[in-house]
């Protein structure tokens, strides 16, 4: 049973492309979320939600024209396909009837997060505090917060296309603040968090869930120990899971087609040339199971699909969505990504890594005399046109003489994305991937950022040490 | 139905639920956005939104439900769903609707004009911004030019029989433009906003994202120094928009800001003076009433150097034995209520931008800033971000410089502040700043 009749989805395609177009879309979707949090030991901003809308899509050219509405209704439906149809101008037409509804293959929820009941979630927000406050008596505050939601999709478009996918996210995660009074300059405080997410159902914190609460605990509490970041030139060796965001910042958005073809990234114009030494392979993987960036179809309809970017240290592909690829003659790569039915889609990566290696992360340690150890980014941003970037290190140590030894606080890295790539000396075997939300043009999107242990020859470090 | 109408409706679902106290929040918009490339239309979209949200209180626990059903049934489950939720949530104290309610008058929130504004005068307007940028020798690209508008309404109505709307209108452009080819681009970004379309000047905005762009042309590292730093406003902007995050009174109450127990304590240099405004008739954060009814008014939060108070809103101000300021914000009915700025206002000096270069001396002088919200320590205050700009030599601008960091601590930083500049504008990037450049006597800069 679909949310819109395909013969109602063949009117609104019919009325969307009356004065022409090259590609009519109509997208639907319903959404419901729940999320919760706990702060100071209290459960509290529970919040349910759900909403149902489309959107209609005309593409003619080079242009898009766009229109969406709440509520499902042929009403509605008719009348915002029709003021898109208002906009275009084109003598082309070019449209076939729909196919069969395809079902996208989806990706497994073994415990459907909303037949959990509320108190459940409660009581793991309470265990985590527990877990968290356990593990020192610095601990001063915890939050926790849990969040779930399905996004049933279905799109129709003139190409023939009737296709649709069940989405179903939860996550959880865990903010620390530890605090030692201190003698002399005052008290310090530092923070830690730690996330555990996926494209999976409530499964998910079945085993162990608590242990996110404790790793943010350890970070915080590390912290505390933290020397003066310093400032300089250094090797750095960047931590798995989390640590991908240097990637996904600094070379993925890059490779974003729009960029591209925009010649609004460093990456344009370089298909085929050796960035990074061999050994160095990285994927944007929307298939890979449970995976929180993962979606069984992209948001146009196309099947997602593993995308080798780069292999064996060239660049071989960019990340399209279907106008993109259009335009440049080739085959979407399943990255036609939205935020939901309010958005227009647009190239997106899914879940971004670097390929496993053979090194050790003890190994890559040992080859720095003294450099930086960077587990964990609190966050980043990048010029994609000049692949300038920089990252806030959230949990990061010194290394001397081929030893982790202190933790440092303040430091933040600096970079260039196709400088840093070709600066990449070594790739461990440990491949994690971390639950990130990306934005990009005002849209947020759940991205799977990861790696390996990965070492970089040199990167500018900002520090706070005088 | 009209909004109040729904609203209402929302208030007595949540009730017929078993809650003991309920608010409904309803919206309504239009907007548009137009993005034009290469001379021609690129995308054009537009939207109309409708929904509603519903907090439930429940003997001191909250709930809240969402939703874009606005049918008499839709609004009955919310309701229900409201009520269900603040079950499950622990009882605070504090929580609850405001003691008062009310309406500030805020003239000129929505504009007549903006009827006249065909779909065709808009894309010229784009366009023109495009042409504007790209007409300046040495820019390579207009990588997008944006104009975007909505007119939005909202009603609000609670269990102790208050309920009020308002409607307004808002038109944005910018433009991204690029200097330069390959290692060597640089970027750039203009941009406006006003009450409607007839408020923005194409060409200003597209003059300004290319002239942002070619004052970076040929950027390089520097070497690491400590020197005079002048913030422009965009930048002022940005920093002044992270330290009102941290003023306000959740993120103090739960001991997540640098400010926590500091009021009154000397924080700034005693010429540097931040207030927020809800009612400033140009600004975009401005309405008649908060996210949960306080009439919206004016707060000093560093007047004289001192830490002057917090932003707080019904819940955070009932914890402190204060009154709300009428900080409850609402992104949208999607969220509940949070506190948040409204518009924030750093009162302007008497220092031209040339004034502060030549008392800089040699120093730097940034334009951009990135990765403030990862490379702040929010408790202790001490950061480090990547910056873009040019340095300062004998007094002027000289070469232009990247990969660099800057790094103090806010407080510090405040403190250092050696003079300010007179020339205000609105910074809309990252919530709604009123800024003015600022001369810094001091920071750390790191490059290679």
């Amino acid at each position: 049973m679909t949310m819109v009749d395909p013969e109602l989805a063949a009117r609104v395609l019919e009325c969307a492309l009356e004065r022409g177009g090259d590609l009519g879309e109509l997208y639907v979707e319903d959404r419901r979320g729940f999320a919760l949090s706990l702060d100071d030991g209290k459960v509290e901003r529970p919040q349910a939600g759900t909403e149902r809308g489309a959107s209609v899509r005309v593409v003619r050219g080079d242009a898009s024209y766009f229109g969406h509405v709440d509520g499902l209704g042929e009403d509605g439906l008719l009348r915002v396909a029709a003021s898109v149809a208002q906009a275009v101008r084109s003598d082309v037409t070019a449209s076939r009837p729909l196919g069969p509804s395809r079902p996208a293959a989806g990706h497994p929820v073994a415990q459907r997060p909303e037949d959990v009941d509320a108190a459940s979630k409660a009581a793991l927000l309470r265990s985590c505090d527990d877990r968290a406050r356990a593990a020192g008596d610095e601990v001063i505050q915890v939050t926790v917060g849990y969040a779930e939601g399905r996004r049933r999709v279905e799109i129709y478009n003139s190409d023939g296309l009737a296709a649709s996918d069940d989405r179903t996210r939860t996550r959880l995660t865990t903010q620390v603040v530890a605090r030692r009074s201190g003698a002399g300059d005052g008290p310090r405080v530092e923070t830690g968090s730690d996330t555990r997410g996926g494209h999976a159902g409530f499964e998910l914190f079945a085993e162990d869930a608590e242990a996110v609460a404790e790793s943010a605990a350890r970070k915080a509490l590390t912290l505390l120990e933290a020397v003066d970041a310093p400032t300089g030139r250094l090797p750095v060796v960047v931590g798995n899971g989390f640590g991908g965001v240097l990637l996904h910042e600094a070379v993925g958005h890059g490779l974003e087609s729009d960029a591209v073809q925009k010649r609004a990234s460093v990456y344009a114009g370089r298909l085929g040339d050796q960035l990074a030494q061999p050994g160095v392979t990285a994927y944007d993987d929307g298939r890979r199971e449970g995976e929180w960036g993962s979606d069984g179809i992209d948001d146009e309809g196309t099947p997602t699909q593993r995308t080798t970017v780069i292999e064996d240290g060239r660049l071989v592909s960019y990340l399209y969505d279907l106008i993109r690829a259009r335009a440049d003659g080739v085959e979407s790569t399943g990255n036609g990504r939205r935020e939901s039915f309010r958005h227009l889609p647009m190239p997106r990566m899914t879940n971004t890594y670097f390929a496993p290696g053979e090194a050790t992360p003890e190994e890559l340690i040992a080859g720095v005399g003294r450099g930086l150890y960077a587990v964990s980014f609190g966050g980043g941003q990048v010029e994609p046109a000049t692949g300038d970037f920089v990252f806030g290190i959230s949990e990061g140590y010194l290394i001397e003489d081929g030893k982790v030894t202190a933790p440092v606080r303040g430091a933040t890295l600096v970079g260039n994305g196709i400088e840093a790539l070709a600066a990449v000396d070594g790739i461990a075997g440990d491949l994690h991937i971390a639950t990130g939300y990306c934005g990009k043009g005002g849209q947020q999107v759940p991205a799977g950022v990861g790696q390996p242990h990965v070492r970089i020859r040199e990167l500018t470090v900002g520090g706070t040490a005088q | 139905m009209t909004l109040e109408d729904l609203a209402q409706a929302g208030v007595e679902a949540a009730l017929a639920a078993g809650a003991s106290d309920a608010e409904g929040w309803c919206e309504e918009s239009v907007s548009r956005e137009i993005r034009v490339y290469n001379g021609a239309v690129e995308s054009l979209s537009d939207a109309g939104g409708r929904g509603i949200g519903i907090r439930a209180f429940l003997e001191g626990r909250s709930g809240y439900a969402y939703g874009t059903d606005l049918g008499e049934q839709g609004i009955r489950a919310l309701g229900a769903a409201a009520h269900a939720s603040a079950a499950i949530s622990d009882p605070d104290e504090h929580a609850g609707l405001p003691a008062e309610f009310g309406v500030t008058p805020v003239p000129g929130l929505e504009s007549a004009e903006m009827a006249e504004w065909t779909t065709e005068r808009k894309i010229e307007l784009a366009l023109a911004v495009e042409r504007a940028a790209r007409s300046r020798e040495g820019i390579s690209q207009v990588e997008q030019a944006v104009f975007s508008d909505e007119e939005s309404s909202a009603a609000i109505a609670n269990s102790r029989g208050f309920s009020a709307a308002y409607s307004a209108s808002q038109a944005w452009a910018y433009a991204s433009a690029f200097a330069g080819e390959g290692d060597d681009l640089m970027t750039g970004i203009g941009i406006d906003l006003g009450r409607h379309p007839g408020e923005l000047d194409p060409d200003a905005i597209g003059a300004e994202a290319a002239d942002r762009a070619l004052a970076l042309k040929g950027a390089r590292q520097p070497e690491s120094r400590r020197c005079p730093v002048v913030l422009d406003a965009f930048v002022a902007a940005s920093f002044a928009g992270f330290i009102g995050s941290m003023l306000s009174a959740d993120a103090v109450q739960r001991g997540r800001s640098l400010f926590a127990g500091r009021e009154g304590e000397v924080v700034a240099e005693p010429s540097f003076v931040l207030v927020d405004d809800g009612r400033d008739p140009g600004g975009p954060g401005s309405a008649p009433f908060d996210g949960e009814g306080s009439a919206t008014r004016r707060t000093p939060l560093i007047d004289g150097g001192r830490l002057a108070g917090y932003l707080y809103d019904a819940r955070t101000a009932r914890k402190d034995g204060r009154s709300s300021t009428a900080n409850a914000g609402r992104r949208s009915y999607r969220t509940p209520p949070v506190v948040g700025t409204t518009n924030l206002l750093i009162e302007p000096g008497d220092a031209t931008l040339d004034e502060l270069l030549a008392q800089a001396g040699d120093g730097l002088y940034v334009t951009d800033v990135a990765g403030l919200h990862s490379g702040v320590n929010p408790v202790s205050g001490t950061f480090s971000v990547g910056a873009t700009g040019r340095l300062i030599a004998g007094g002027e601008l000289g070469r232009p410089v990247r990969e660099i960091t800057i790094a103090s601590d806010l407080v510090g930083m405040l403190r250092a502040v050696a003079a300010i500049g007179s020339e205000s504008r609105w910074v809309p990037l990252a919530g709604s700043v009123k800024a003015v450049p600022l001369l810094i006597g001091e920071m750390a800069v790191s490059g290679s």
